[in-house]
Parts: structure tokens; C-alpha cells; sequence
């Protein structure tokens, strides 16, 4: 495939050469508090959309790491505030040795070099009046770079990469399907060649039989190009196909990390348990009558309460079955239940021997 | 079937467009019994919810051109004055859409909105309807529905809102419901919910609902029967067990084995179907899906030329495929070994994979689903 076309720039710090299994991103404490106000001439602060309140998270380099969750946990916003396009209230980013958390755009600049974004919606994250060509060599203008071979070449190597055409350089947006337009973006994403993407949500918008393209090309892009991800999703067993690890979040705190087989096979956290119950699995039950029957899964009552008041303590509290008195008093901090395996519960569940495990594989 | 609930017997909806005959749905026959459920799955464009819009008469209006039978109840629907598909709408169909947000409407409180869709068809006074109203939203789980039933949209969350709409859908207690993507805008565990409650107001009022979804395990957990669709016409039909332990199509396989499975071993490497679906103005010769298909060639460019039929390869499984059986039996045998079957195999990486995008000034069918 292509080689390193552009010059690679000079690294800002020595650390950005580390070996692999560095760590390439560390998040502590960061925390994302959107003031919810009143009025215009006298403002008052009524309270705070408390959407990323207080994470703690490493990635390793070449790793890939899942934030699952379901909406209004946070993940988004996680990934906003990684790649620094949103300013976090508190907290510390450190991205290869570099503290970002504060940069000012002007310092953040050179910066972005190394984070990159993959959007969910390929419809609206691609200008529709610029050509395929102007969009993927768009990093280049405003960086200010000028790879060998220039930038029109560059741009047909990032097509080719992603597995489009290069002929279609000069082709507008709407000539090409959704799993098409996600590889633009992806072709854009990869031009200044970064070490860190944050996918929010790559594939939730495409066709099944497209999600499984794009999961495969971002595979093969890791292990070609040496990546380290950070997938935003929803959708788990996507997440357990493409991560190294996985976090939980749910409104705004990360309940359960660990690798991706231990959370899976027994995942600990009640939250967790629930939400891999919930998935719908393609394989009819039926019972010996062959009648259809339903499987058996964990209802959680209710709904995600408001990020705006969330329960005290343990947030879990108001959806949990398994909630006592000490839920709604004290916070359970993430602790270590098993190595590399963290959860936020004081009555974590699959804690006996591996063999008790309960959920499927 | 002549006790069958829903007939569709060769439907046709053609759109006339300045690019040429769109067409959505192609010849699409199905038949439906009270308190079965029939699922619907395809991709973007394979005319599943023109299909069901079809059903409920909604094309009527636009520039559709509908032929075939529609039977609801032995009463055909394809050609019926629109006074009396009106009539039936609600009261014996009613439909469920994808996006809750978007089938309220914001101005109106959601107890209104039920009551004005039970006013329609039964004449009773507002207080009654209001009683009515009050009592579906606390069937289908909104607490303290006394309450809530004065509140606007905005002021629910998107799990309540779908129970609103299938409250609404309720109304009439029709005997077919249809689920157009009911929970595709919804979070897993939101979803769960939805799905046990359609299936416990199912059983209690015995009504046959289509479910239409493009993700395979949502149509496993509800489905008797499935009608995979494929370019606008019916690439396998089956019952849910054929459809998932013996599928006969290989675009079945291709659903099956790209999708990452929670309830298997992870595998390393997900199978795509490569390319991308068709324009429906150009449908390809012969099998529509034979230029995606791993397996076209094993039948001597047959695929390529000659439509081929749905034909019954067990009682009651249809497949449009010209895989004999034993070839079926091989290839799926070898593909959910995990093995890559022979002559297939296309590497994402290896070059364009689908060079052919929709010609300038085409409009693309369907769009984002999600």
C-alpha cells in the first residue's frame, strides 16, 4: 500500500517517539460541566448539565479503546473533549507527553497533527459544494504543509488507502453512497497521518452490510498505520469487535473499564449486565413446541435520569434491582475487582469463580 | 390462506422520476394471520418501508403507481376509493414510524393527539376520548399517565414518546400494526422495552403486526415469518427458524456473517458484503444482488441473465437463488464454519471496492437510516 508520503513534521517533544505499549492518551479527572443559565441582561446560573463529571482514562499506543454508554452518557462529549474541540471545565488531558487540556488554538494547532476525528453522519460532515478532492486535501491547506508529489497526489494515495477510486477526485459528495462518504471522511481523518482517531460513532449511520466494510478498513488502517483509537458507539457488539478495551459510562462517569473479554464474559458492573442483556441476538428461541419465546433478559425500569440533577451517590441507584441503602448514601469508587478490571459498584455482580459466568460469550 | 389477515400478492409501487422508473418495490407477495408477526428486513432501499407505506394506502398522492393486491381482511386495497382506505387506517391498520419526535406534533399536547386520532374514527365525546387516552398511556407504561397525558412532546423522553405513538397507534385497537424501525432511534435498554411491550400487546389484543428492521437480531427476538428484501423484490422468505438456521440466500448469509454477534466467539474478522446496494432506476440484470455475490459465477453466468424465481426449497421457505441446493448447503455449511468460501474473498483493502457511484443529477435511494 502507500507509503509516508509527507514529511513527517518535526515531533514537538522527544516522548513522541516512545515504543509501543506507551501510554498515548491519559485523561484524569476531566470533567465537563455546561452552565444551563437565565435571562440575558441578569444571568443567573441555574444549574449545570453535568455531562462528563469526573473520568479517568489511558490508552495504550496501537490500542483501541470502546466508550459505550447510552445517549446523554457522556461519550460524545468524551470524545469532544479529547480531540479538544470542546474546553473541559476540569481535568487533565495528556496526549504523548503533551498536557493539551488548556492549549489555546493557537498552540493546539500544530497539535491536531496528532488527534483526529471520524464523525458519525458522513451526510453532514462533508461539504456538499466541495469536491471529494478539496475536502481530503483540506488538512493540508490549513496546515500549511506541502507533502512530495504535492497535494493532489497525496489525496489520491488517501482514496486509494480507504479503497475508493482516485479517479474520483474531482466528484462531488452526493455522487457517492453513506459507506463511501464514511471512507472520505476517513481518507480526511488519516491525511496528516495522526496517531490518535477518536471515531465518534464511525458506522451507527450506515447499512449492516456496510458496517462490517468500514469496521474491517478501520482494522486494517490500525494495523497498517500503527493507529490508537478511541470508538465512541452504542452498539456493543461492535464495540467488543473492534476494542481492546471497553469502557462503560453512564451520565458522565465511567462505571466499568476492563479488556474487552473480561468485561464481556463476565462483566461485573449491574449497568453493564443489563445493557449486554438488552442486546437483541439474531437467533430465534424457541421452545420445544417451536413456538416463539422470548429471551430472557434484565429490564431496567425507566429511563436515563437527567444529567441536569443526577441521583446522589451511585447513579445506577433509581434503575438498579440490586440498589441498597448504601447506593444512595455513599458513591462506590472505580475500584480494582480483578486485574485490569475496574467497576463503580459496592454489590458488583459475576464476582465468584470464572466458571459461574453468566452471560454468553 | 383463506383465513390470512394481510394478503399481498405481487405488489408493484413504481416511481416515475426525470431519471427514469424508480422502482421501490417489485413483485413482493406475503400473507399474514392474526397474531403472527412478520418481519421485514433489508438495507437502505430495498423497499421495505415503501412496502409498508403501501399497505396503509399513504402513497396516495403522490406520483406512485401501485399494482397487485393488497388484501386486508379479504378487502382489497390496491385501486380502493381513498375515502375508504381512510376509513381502515386506524381502525384496522395503524403504523408505528421510525422517529417519534417527528410523528408528534410539538404544539399539541400528547393526550390531544391521542384523543384526536380516536375522535376520527368513534364518536364519542371529548371526555370520553380523554379517559381513553389516559387509560392507553398507562397500558403501554407511561407513569402517572393522569398526569402526563397534558404534557407536550418535548417533555418526554424518546422511549416515551414511541410509547406514545404506539398508544396513539392503539387507539382503534386495530388488527394489523405496523412497525416501521420502531426502535432504531432508541438506546438498547429503551429498546428492550419497546420491543416487550409490543409483544405483550400483541398477545393481549391479538393483533398481526409487520415489523420492519433492518437489524437482524430486532426481527429475531419479535418475528414468526420473514421476508428478506432485497433491490425491491423478496430475496428469501421463511420462517424466523429457516431464516436463521437454514438461510438459502447468500445476501441472507452476507446479513448473517457481517454483522459482529454478541452470542458467538468474537471472530477476527468480520465478512462484508462487498459493494454497495443498487440504484432501484437500474436494477442489475438477471439476480439484482449477482454483483455483489460471492457465488455468481458457480452457476455458469445464469445469475447474470435470468431473474431467478422464488421458488420453495422446504415447506413454507422461499429462496430467489440459483444455487442448487447442494451448492446451498455447501457454501453455507463452509461460511458459518468461518471459512472463507472458494472464488470469494474480497479484501476491503484491495482496491476500489465499488468505483460505481450514482451518476450526477441521480438521486441515491434512501439515505441514513438510523
Amino acid at each position: 500500500m502507500t507509503e509516508q508520503t509527507q514529511t513527517p513534521h518535526a515531533s514537538p517533544a522527544a516522548e513522541g517517539s516512545a515504543p509501543a505499549g506507551e501510554t498515548l492518551l491519559e485523561v484524569t479527572a476531566l470533567v465537563r460541566h455546561f452552565p444551563v443559565t437565565r435571562g440575558i441582561v441578569f444571568r443567573q446560573k441555574l444549574g449545570a448539565v453535568r455531562a462528563v463529571d469526573g473520568i479517568d482514562l489511558s490508552v495504550s499506543k496501537g490500542q483501541t479503546l470502546g466508550l459505550v454508554g447510552e445517549s446523554g452518557c457522556g461519550k460524545t462529549t468524551t470524545g469532544r473533549l479529547l480531540t479538544r474541540l470542546d474546553e473541559p471545565t476540569s481535568g487533565r488531558i495528556v496526549i504523548d507527553g503533551h498536557d493539551v487540556t488548556h492549549l489555546r488554538p493557537g498552540k493546539m494547532r500544530p497539535l491536531r497533527r496528532e488527534i483526529q476525528m471520524i464523525f458519525q453522519d458522513p451526510y453532514s460532515s462533508l461539504n456538499p459544494r466541495h469536491t471529494v478532492g478539496a475536502i481530503v486535501g483540506a488538512p493540508f491547506r490549513l496546515q500549511k504543509l506541502k507533502p512530495p508529489g504535492g497535494i493532489k497526489r497525496s489525496v489520491q494515495e488517501l482514496l486509494e488507502l480507504v479503497g475508493l477510486n482516485p479517479e474520483h477526485y474531482n466528484r462531488y459528495p452526493h455522487e457517492f453512497s453513506g459507506g463511501q462518504r464514511q471512507r472520505i471522511g476517513i481518507a480526511r481523518t488519516l491525511a496528516l497521518r495522526p496517531k490518535l482517531i477518536v471515531a465518534d460513532e464511525p458506522v451507527s449511520a450506515l447499512d449492516v452490510s456496510i458496517q462490517a466494510q468500514v469496521v474491517n478498513l478501520l482494522e486494517d488502517l490500525q494495523d497498517e498505520l500503527g493507529l490508537t483509537y478511541v470508538v465512541i458507539a452504542h452498539d456493543l457488539s461492535v464495540v467488543r469487535h473492534i476494542s481492546d478495551q471497553v469502557a462503560v459510562m453512564y451520565l458522565g462517569k465511567i462505571v466499568e473499564v476492563a479488556d474487552r473479554s473480561s468485561l464481556y464474559t463476565r462483566p461485573r458492573h449491574p449497568y453493564t449486565v443489563a445493557l449486554l442483556s438488552a442486546v437483541p441476538v439474531p437467533e430465534p428461541v424457541t421452545s420445544a413446541s417451536g413456538q416463539r419465546e422470548r429471551r430472557h433478559r434484565i429490564r431496567l425500569e425507566g429511563d436515563v435520569p437527567s444529567p441536569l440533577l443526577p441521583p446522589p451517590a451511585c447513579r445506577f441507584h433509581t434503575r438498579c434491582w440490586k440498589a441498597q441503602q448504601i447506593c444512595r448514601t455513599q458513591e462506590p469508587p472505580l475500584a480494582e475487582l480483578a486485574p485490569g478490571h475496574r467497576v463503580a459498584c459496592h454489590f458488583p455482580e459475576n464476582t465468584g469463580p470464572p466458571a459461574e459466568s453468566k452471560t454468553a460469550t | 390462506m383463506p383465513d390470512a389477515l394481510v394478503e399481498v400478492q405481487d405488489l408493484q409501487i413504481h416511481f416515475p422520476t426525470q431519471d427514469g422508473l424508480v422502482k421501490a418495490v417489485d413483485g413482493v407477495s406475503f400473507s399474514l394471520d392474526r397474531g403472527r408477526t412478520l418481519g421485514i428486513v433489508g438495507e437502505s432501499g430495498s423497499g421495505k418501508s415503501v412496502t409498508s407505506l403501501g399497505i396503509m394506502g399513504l402513497h396516495q398522492g403522490s406520483k406512485a403507481q401501485i399494482s397487485g393486491h393488497i388484501r386486508l381482511d379479504g378487502e382489497e386495497l390496491v385501486g380502493a376509493p381513498p375515502a375508504r382506505v381512510r376509513e381502515l387506517r386506524g381502525t384496522k391498520m395503524a403504523m408505528i414510524f421510525q422517529d417519534p419526535l417527528s410523528s408528534l406534533h410539538p404544539y399539541y399536547k400528547v393526550g390531544d393527539q391521542i384523543v384526536e386520532a380516536y375522535r376520527i374514527h368513534n364518536d364519542v365525546s371529548k371526555k370520553v376520548a380523554r379517559k381513553h387516552a389516559i387509560d392507553l398511556l398507562g397500558r403501554v407504561g407511561i407513569p402517572q399517565p393522569g398526569v402526563r397525558v397534558d404534557d407536550y412532546p418535548h417533555q418526554f423522553s424518546g422511549g416515551m414518546r414511541q410509547r406514545t405513538m404506539i398508544a396513539m397507534a392503539l387507539s382503534c385497537d386495530p388488527e394489523l400494526l405496523i412497525a416501521d424501525e420502531p426502535t432504531t432511534a432508541l438506546d438498547v435498554t429503551v429498546q428492550a422495552q419497546i420491543l416487550d411491550l409490543i409483544s405483550d400487546l400483541q398477545s393481549e389484543f391479538g393483533s398481526a403486526v409487520i415489523m420492519i428492521t433492518h437489524d437482524l437480531g430486532v426481527v429475531a427476538e419479535l418475528s414468526d415469518d420473514i421476508l428478506v428484501m432485497y433491490a425491491g423484490r423478496a430475496a428469501e422468505y421463511g420462517s424466523a427458524a429457516d431464516i436463521f438456521g437454514r438461510p438459502g440466500h447468500p445476501y441472507t448469509w452476507g446479513l448473517l456473517s457481517s454483522m459482529p454477534r454478541l452470542d458467538r466467539e468474537r471472530t477476527t474478522r468480520l465478512v462484508p458484503i462487498p459493494g454497495t446496494p443498487p440504484s432501484l432506476i437500474r436494477v442489475p440484470p438477471g439476480c439484482p444482488f449477482h454483483p455483489r455475490c460471492r457465488y455468481a459465477q458457480l452457476n455458469g453466468g445464469r445469475s447474470q441473465t435470468e431473474v431467478p424465481p422464488l421458488l420453495e426449497v422446504t415447506s413454507g421457505h422461499l429462496v430467489a437463488c440459483h444455487l442448487s441446493a447442494a451448492q446451498r448447503t455447501r457454501q453455507w455449511a463452509l461460511l458459518s464454519a468461518d471459512k472463507v468460501a472458494e472464488g470469494a474473498g474480497q479484501p476491503v483493502l484491495q482496491g476500489p471496492v465499488s468505483p460505481d457511484p450514482v451518476p450526477p443529477g441521480q438521486v441515491r435511494q434512501g439515505g441514513v437510516e438510523t
